[in-house]
């Protein structure tokens, strides 16, 4: 049994990693639990993002949490006008349909990242990549935390918007009834491109701060899109909280499987998990039971 | 009037059995001249594979500037002979590799040489065995790779288990140097085909050297690891005097990195030969964090005349670039090539048998490397290769042992993180 000082180090930097995957899958569970669109190319607007943070801080020094804003604004422009422009004509369309369409959006950004950054791996060092805090026994990775604090934020910016705004409500009437939201008179495909637009929003917060974390490739997206799916269906497909605990539970697996077992097979205990709340709770953690 | 195949009388358009057979020896003829050609000599071409993007891209591209200064010290060299080489990218994958080397054959190639990695090494050995063309190994450790009776491989670079004996001999030297001894050690290591192959090594050797610490924990770990965090923390868990490590680049700028973020100070990291901790984006990277790390390795003897030889070239091709932390992949890249070259300088051939015979009969006494000359024994394995102790020294990889040709101070146990300045 390892000593609890080194198991509390170890969740918590888990704890921290999955609030940033969370952040990240909430943008697929907003679409999704709106739309009922799979972003298929999920993973792959993510690395864009953080190519986006990486030149960001190549180009003109700036810090990746500063750049949080503008790439999330960059992205909820870009995700608003797919779905216009895109998506809006597939939602009536069969799923294998969208599914193509996606996937097909993503095998274009891939190339698009290959062919203007090329297949290398790409990171940031700012002047705290090495810096952490010590709290009692806890040692605290500073990047881990501005990272994870960020995402909260995203995240808390996200929640007070669909519940505090007009706007917010009208578009948690589409997702609770589509055919009432028609018949009151909300513009239901303007609302659907802005909610594309806000997940794709919460996939460049996730990006600019993820970056802090890892090396971004423009062949990264698949692994985040497995991530982010994995993440909220053990949430619940639609559940914006259900995505932020998901991804801490994730992080926290990851974490703790790789300290009591063998840190190689870690990814294997998220899938794992994946099972057993399949298993045991098909809807996810706080997901809706569909009848 | 001829018959045509379905026995119908021609009409002039139609195919006769005649047309037929002279088109298919015409055919024939033209499919076999590739290997008349490339047996009657004209330049010869050497086909390098190396990872140029990818996770090792960061080495690849190091051995490339190897491939880079090759042709004009070659010439220096004396071997004048028209050769024309052509760099492909296996992308870090060995099944991409073993595609390029197709390609390489099927585009005319006479030699392979690369590419960095035990798996595409090991890939491609089996691609130059069914051509018969030779294939010269500049950097791969596995020892299986010399071990299939292949007629074709060749390898100027230690195995596993040379470099792990070789290795963990030179570690006493370190203890008695500075009178300070470790009782344990924590190994952290890859887990690609070399990671698992210097384990193993080190499975089989370390009992066998009667040295002063125990390994008490062995951690192995994706070479494409994005987070090395839990790793690093078990690591610090087992309260070890020193890590021992078997990383590639990047994720040897990930562990360090976090071992600085979890203020983890053992008494020293030693690698027992492994890349990452002395190349150039390493140190260019960890900045103060990467000086006093410790790696026992084969490397450059600076006293050769080759040897500045290479340092004066590389710095008239590469003038922003500095050549310690690159000396490791550019000498062994380089010294393929040049073995190559020697081998078609003797053979008078272009052949693939030829050229195979003339390397088994390699002898090679100016080298870059430190250790004997560069020849083969029956199996395609050189190994006279020496290994020394090198130490990163305010971010130049230092010789510090053994004594006589040391060229700095060996430092041990290194400085804590915070007291770096």
């Amino acid at each position: 049994m390892p000593p609890l000082d080194l198991i509390l180090n170890v969740a918590v930097g888990g704890v921290l990693t999955g609030l940033v995957y969370g952040l990240m899958a909430l943008g697929l569970s907003v679409i999704f639990g709106v739309i009922r669109v799979v972003n298929f190319a999920h993973g792959e607007m993510m690395a864009a993002a953080m190519f986006l943070a990486f030149g960001g801080f190549t180009l003109l020094g700036l810090d990746p949490l500063l750049m949080l804003v503008p790439i999330a604004a960059l992205l909820f422009a870009a995700g608003y006008a797919l779905q216009a422009g895109l998506i809006n004509s597939f939602i009536n369309r069969p799923e294998h349909s969208q599914f193509i369409l996606l996937v097909g959006v993503a095998i274009v950004l891939v190339n698009v990242l290959l062919m203007l950054f090329g297949p290398d791996a790409h990171g940031v060092q700012t002047s705290y990549s090495f810096d952490s805090f010590e709290l009692g026994p806890l040692i605290v990775d500073a990047t881990k935390a501005y990272a994870a604090l960020a995402a909260l934020l995203a995240a808390a910016v996200l929640f007070a918007f669909f519940r505090f705004t007009l706007l917010g409500q009208a578009i948690r009437a589409c997702a609770d009834n589509y055919t009432g939201a028609l018949v009151i008179g909300l513009n239901v495909s303007r609302l659907y491109a802005l909610t594309f637009g806000i997940g794709t929003a919460c996939v460049g917060a996730a990006g600019a701060v993820l970056i802090l974390i890892t090396d971004v490739t423009p062949a990264l997206g698949p692994v985040y899109t497995l991530q982010a799916f994995i993440i909220v269906i053990i949430g619940g497909l639609g559940s914006m909280p259900g995505a932020l605990l998901g991804g801490v539970l994730i992080g926290l697996t990851e974490a703790l499987a790789g300290l009591f077992f063998t840190p190689s097979a870690k990814s294997m205990f998220a899938v794992a998990a994946l099972v057993i709340v399949l298993l045991l709770r098909p809807q996810g953690i706080m997901g809706k039971r569909l009848r | 009037m001829t018959k045509t195949l379905a026995g119908h009388p021609s009409h002039g358009a139609g195919i006769s059995r005649r047309g037929v057979l002279a088109g298919a020896a015409a055919a024939g003829s033209l499919l076999a001249a590739p290997a008349i050609v490339r047996a009657q000599g004209g330049p010869l071409k050497i086909g390098v594979i190396l990872p140029l993007s990818g996770v090792q891209a960061g080495v690849g591209q190091s051995c490339k500037r190897g491939v880079d200064i090759a042709p004009a010290l070659l010439k220096q060299l004396g071997y004048t002979q028209p050769i024309e080489i052509t760099t492909l990218d296996s992308e870090t994958n060995p099944d991409v590799a073993r595609a390029r080397a197709e390609r390489l054959i099927a585009d005319g190639a006479h030699m392979l040489s690369g590419p960095f990695d035990s798996g595409a090494a090991a890939a491609i050995a089996q691609v130059a065995e069914q051509k018969g063309v030779p294939f010269m190994i500049n950097i791969a450790a596995a020892p299986q790779i010399t071990e299939q009776g292949y007629k074709f491989t060749f390898r100027n670079f230690q195995t596993a288990p040379q470099i792990i004996s070789r290795g963990l001999a030179l570690f006493p030297q370190i203890f008695a140097a500075t009178g300070q001894t470790p009782k344990t050690a924590v190994l952290m290591h890859v887990n690609d085909t070399f990671g698992l192959a210097n384990k193993r090594a080190i499975d089989a050797i370390f009992p066998k050297m009667n040295l002063p610490f125990t390994i008490v924990e062995s951690i192995s770990y994706d070479p494409a690891a994005k987070d090395l965090s839990v790793e690093v923390a078990k690591a610090k868990g087992t309260g070890a005097d020193i890590l021992m490590t078997v990383t590639r680049l990047n994720d040897a700028i990930i562990l360090v990195r976090e071992m600085v973020k979890q203020r983890w100070e053992p008494m020293g990291i030693i690698s027992p030969g492994a890349p990452g901790l002395y190349e150039q984006q390493f140190l260019d990277t960890m900045g103060k964090y990467a000086d006093e790390i410790v790696t026992t390795i084969a490397w450059a003897d600076p006293t050769t005349e080759i040897t500045k030889q290479v340092e004066t070239e590389f710095k008239k091709v590469f003038p922003r670039d500095k050549l310690p932390g690159h000396i490791f992949n550019i000498g062994f890249t380089f010294e393929a090539l040049l073995v190559c070259a020697d081998a078609h300088k003797r053979a008078g051939s272009t052949a693939g048998q030829a050229l195979a015979e003339a390397m088994r009969k390699t002898r090679i006494e100016k080298r870059v490397m430190a250790g004997g000359p560069i020849e083969f024994d029956e199996k395609g394995q050189c190994n006279s290769i020496a290994s020394i102790v090198l130490q990163n020294k305010k971010g130049v990889p230092t010789v510090v042992l053994p004594k006589e040709v040391s060229a700095g101070q060996i430092v041990f146990p290194m400085p804590g993180w915070s007291k770096r300045g």
